[in-house]
């Protein structure tokens, strides 16, 4: 990869061949990653060590919520993909339109997961007590599931900056794909967390 | 500003990841009600949210398209972490007589 401007013929080009952006954000990445495996690992440690650990989702809500969510969060990350190939593309229009799509999503996404949350804290769930069993359920619950929609949340805000900073040409495509990495990761822990948190503790 | 360029469907070429994915999503759910023995259940379900998360990472994050150096670096760093992780879980079953919450 060529680098330009000051200083650079002091400079050796990326080993990985991508923006120094583009690898901050992957380091990020992992290390989140490790941050979600850490917290996933204490759970099911807590799980495992608990006999009368709780099973309360249903299908009807709460199952047939988190696969509206699973559903509007990889859309979401669909029409990120959109915004991030416009982008390069020099589609700044067609950009615009995925990006805020995105957030309208991510914003959907974050609804219904509050919505999940307020069912179960009428049922009785807090951080240290339940109805059905263990107490370290719900603090659990709400640490991962808390986690990621603050990842969520987080992501929106940030997507949000990157549509209104690329619409005014004072960021480049390569912010947007940046963004892009995070999103797509927000998606991926979702994809841990259904399983782990949800599948596991059906109520049958 | 520069003039921005118009751009074909640029979303049509990750609709099969898209489908595939979802399809995953709709496969945990329904091998979670057929299956009760929990092991099973956890090795499954384990199973198909590394297919998804691999599909997401390669297709999604377009690892698959990046130097191959940049994978090396990433991936196996993450599974060792994460294993070493697991390496240590079994040992903080001796906590648990001395957690307020065991009983």
């Amino acid at each position: 990869m060529a680098v330009h401007g000051y200083g650079a013929a002091l400079m050796e080009a990326s080993p990985f061949a991508i923006p120094s952006r583009k690898l901050t954000m992957w380091l990020f990445i992992i290390s989140d990653a490790v941050t979600f495996g850490a917290l996933l690992f204490g759970y099911g440690y807590l799980r495992t060590a608990s006999p009368d650990w709780p099973a309360p989702f249903k299908f009807n809500p709460s199952i047939l919520n988190v696969m509206i969510m699973t559903f509007v969060l990889v859309t979401s990350s669909l029409t990120m993909l959109g915004a991030v190939d416009s982008a390069k593309a020099g589609d700044k229009a067609k950009a615009g339109r995925f990006l805020w799509s995105t957030i309208l999503l991510g914003v959907i996404f974050a609804g219904l997961h509050i919505r999940e949350w307020f069912g179960l804290i009428d049922e009785g769930v807090r951080l240290f007590q339940n109805p059905w069993g263990s107490p370290l359920f719900g603090a659990t619950f709400f640490s991962i599931t808390g986690l990621h929609l603050l990842h969520v949340v987080s992501g929106v805000v940030a997507i949000a900056v990157v549509a209104r900073k690329f619409a005014r040409g004072s960021l480049t495509a390569g912010h947007v794909e940046a963004t892009g990495l995070y999103w797509h990761f927000v998606d991926l822990v979702w994809m841990f967390v259904v399983p782990l948190i949800y599948l596991l503790n059906l109520s049958r | 500003m520069a003039a921005s360029a118009p751009s074909g469907n640029v979303i049509a070429k990750y609709l099969p990841v898209y489908f595939v994915l979802l399809a995953i999503a709709v496969l945990e759910v329904f091998i979670a009600y057929r299956t009760t023995s929990t092991v099973s259940l956890l090795v499954i379900l384990l199973a198909l949210a590394v297919c998804g998360g691999a599909l997401a990472v390669m297709y999604f994050m377009h690892l698959a398209q990046e130097r191959r150096s940049l994978f090396l670096t990433l991936i196996p760093a993450l599974i060792f972490v994460l294993l070493m992780m697991n390496m240590i879980w079994t040992d903080s079953f001796r906590l648990l007589h001395f957690r307020p919450f065991a009983h």
